[in-house]
């Protein structure tokens, strides 16, 4: 029996257990199914990781080496499948070398990341030519194994994965003729717009869409529409672009097949387990963090949101259960989600950390924490878009009699 | 007076630049301050890529400018790390191409291999 068994070696679970094992917790594993640790870093080799947190400026994989490098008395399993977790704390895995294991954990981390959708891919008709890849299979492609997918690329859909490969594809001799959004803003952050799409001249077509993929054997272009506010296309505004190459940059789902095997109720919002304030899940010695509990577009707030799991995972390993109160978070006007779900105010260190996205693009605007009709916090922003994740903290002293908090975007006064 | 996006780390402030006296508003720290006044006068970029690798565990080392270089040499900096083969052990931060371009800044690797 293990103290702590994390799931998946990822910037998430590498700094959980790290964390479960600097408060305490005896025995730590960390099971990662590739051949490394580092999880999606490993491929995102471009810069901007880490200024919060080291303030430097370091790419994917120097950021995970930073935490590869202190894994002293925590055991790593590479290249090890889990196939299935229980509410009553058995891991079950397969390797190459091992064979089939069945491990148990006082607690149990999950931190299984997210895969991409490939939803746009199967909605567009057309043909089925090859040179049709998600963003990330092409980045894992280039930037691992040394393969360029493509001389002439179209990029459907605007998150960071598609502008960042934009970039990279652009700097490496390939044509990106347009990057095209359904959305009538981008999905990825603005700084990508800028440094990937703005500094090389592609263009970026909001309110667009892919009609249509010629082509036999290979991608031969693409028909282009506008969409009106309902999102369908616009007859008569079709356009052709010739490309040999499509990226789909539609988004991230977290991986949770683990999750709901085990029984671990999902909220559909975030599609990603209910979390209380120290990353619980709603199943009691099981917490989760980092992409798989909801999209991160920044990896620092994953190690430190995972950090928070690994603490109170080691915790509970050594026999300390949270209780007490259960206040509930909801998103109101304007906000599409809010991780936590569950907040317990005895079980906090005097405040709360708080993560949710906004629907739509705002400015000057105001969000809100009230209970009832009485507001308790209130945080000014400039700037608000889907695409940037945004984070409030709230003391609990401010909490008060609260059983339900709602977290809302309002005009600024 | 311009207004653009800071892109020194991913929160994107964004940024007012007077462009007489390069005084900048809405940044949330110094860096953006220096961005601000460095994009309106002499555009850098940092540049991230890839060199050969042998006897490695994967073919692919990556690599970064340990500093920023001007937008415009970007693609210079591109043909001269596809002249590069590396051989395994590479650890972070070993330079891979010292003075790269003449710009000043080294190229070097960003993982252990
Ligand atoms: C293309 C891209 C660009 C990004 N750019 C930036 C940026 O510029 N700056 C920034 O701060 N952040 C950036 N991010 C965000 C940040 O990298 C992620 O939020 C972060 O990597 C998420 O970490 P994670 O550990 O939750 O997930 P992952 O990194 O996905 O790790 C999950 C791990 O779990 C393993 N796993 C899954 N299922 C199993 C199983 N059943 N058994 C065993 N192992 C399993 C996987 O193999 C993987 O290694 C970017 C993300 C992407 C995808
Ligand atoms: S001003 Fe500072 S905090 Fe804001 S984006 Fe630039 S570097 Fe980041």
């Amino acid at each position: 029996m293990r103290d702590v068994i994390v799931i998946g070696g990822g910037p998430a679970g590498l700094a959980a257990a790290i964390s479960a094992r600097d408060n305490g917790a005896k025995s730590v594993l960390v099971i990662e199914r590739d051949t490394c640790v580092g999880g999606i870093l490993n491929q995102c080799i471009h810069n901007g990781f880490g200024l919060h947190r080291f303030k430097e400026e370091l790419s994917g994989p120097e950021y995970a080496s930073r935490f590869a490098g202190n894994l002293e008395n925590i055991e790593v399993l590479t290249d090890t499948m889990v196939l299935e977790v229980t509410t009553d704390r058995v891991v079950r895995a397969v390797s190459r070398e091992q064979g089939y294991m069945e491990l148990k954990a006082k607690a149990i981390v999950l931190a299984m990341g997210c895969r991409e959708r490939t939803r746009g891919a199967i909605s567009i008709p057309g043909d089925r030519p090859a040179g049709v890849y998600t963003a990330g299979a092409a980045q894992r492609y280039l930037n691992i194994e040394g393969y360029m997918v493509g001389k002439n690329a179209v990029i459907l859909g605007s998150g960071d994965i598609g502008l960042i490969m934009a970039r990279r594809m652009t700097l490496e001799g390939a044509k990106v003729h347009a990057c095209v959004e359904l959305m009538p803003y981008s999905g990825g952050l603005t700084r990508n717009i800028v440094q990937c799409l703005n500094d090389f001249d592609i263009p970026l077509y909001l309110s667009h869409t892919i009609t249509r993929i010629h082509g036999k054997n290979r991608v031969e272009g693409v028909t282009i529409a506008k969409v009106g506010p309902d999102r369908k296309p616009i007859a008569g505004t079709e356009f052709d672009i010739e490309c040999d190459t499509v990226l789909l940059s539609v988004g991230l789902i977290p991986e949770n097949e683990l999750t709901r095997g085990a029984g671990i109720p999902i909220d559909r919002r975030t599609n990603g387990a209910y979390v209380y304030e120290n990353m619980e899940t709603l199943s009691e010695g099981i917490f989760a963090c980092g992409n798989v509990v909801h999209v991160h577009d920044l990896v620092d707030y994953v190690s430190a949101e995972s950090e928070r799991a690994g603490a109170a995972a080691a915790k509970y390993a050594l026999g300390e259960k949270a209780s007490g109160k259960v206040i509930t978070v909801e998103n109101g006007e304007g906000v599409s989600y809010t991780v936590p779900q569950y907040i317990r105010p005895d079980n906090c260190d005097k405040k709360a950390d708080l993560f949710f996205r906004v629907r739509n693009v705002y400015s000057n605007k105001c969000i809100t924490v009230k209970n009832g009709e009485k507001t308790v916090a209130s945080f000014k922003r400039e700037h608000l878009a889907p695409g940037e994740m945004e984070h409030i903290i709230i003391p609990v002293s401010l909490m008060g009699d609260a059983e339900k908090l709602t977290v809302s975007v309002e005009e600024a006064e | 007076m311009a207004n653009i996006v800071c892109i020194v780390c991913p929160k994107g402030c964004r940024l007012t630049v007077d462009e007489k006296t390069f005084e900048v508003t809405g940044n949330n720290c110094p860096r953006g301050a220096a961005y601000g006044k460095t994009e309106l006068t002499f555009p850098t970029r940092v540049l991230t890529s890839t060199v050969k690798i042998e006897n490695g565990e994967i073919s692919r080392c990556p690599v970064r400018t340990n500093g920023a270089i001007p937008k415009g040499k970007m693609f210079e900096v591109m043909s001269a790390l596809r002249k590069v083969t590396l051989v395994s052990p590479v650890k972070i931060g070993d330079v891979v191409i010292p003075n790269v371009c003449d710009t000043g800044i080294d190229v070097i690797a960003t993982r252990n291999i």
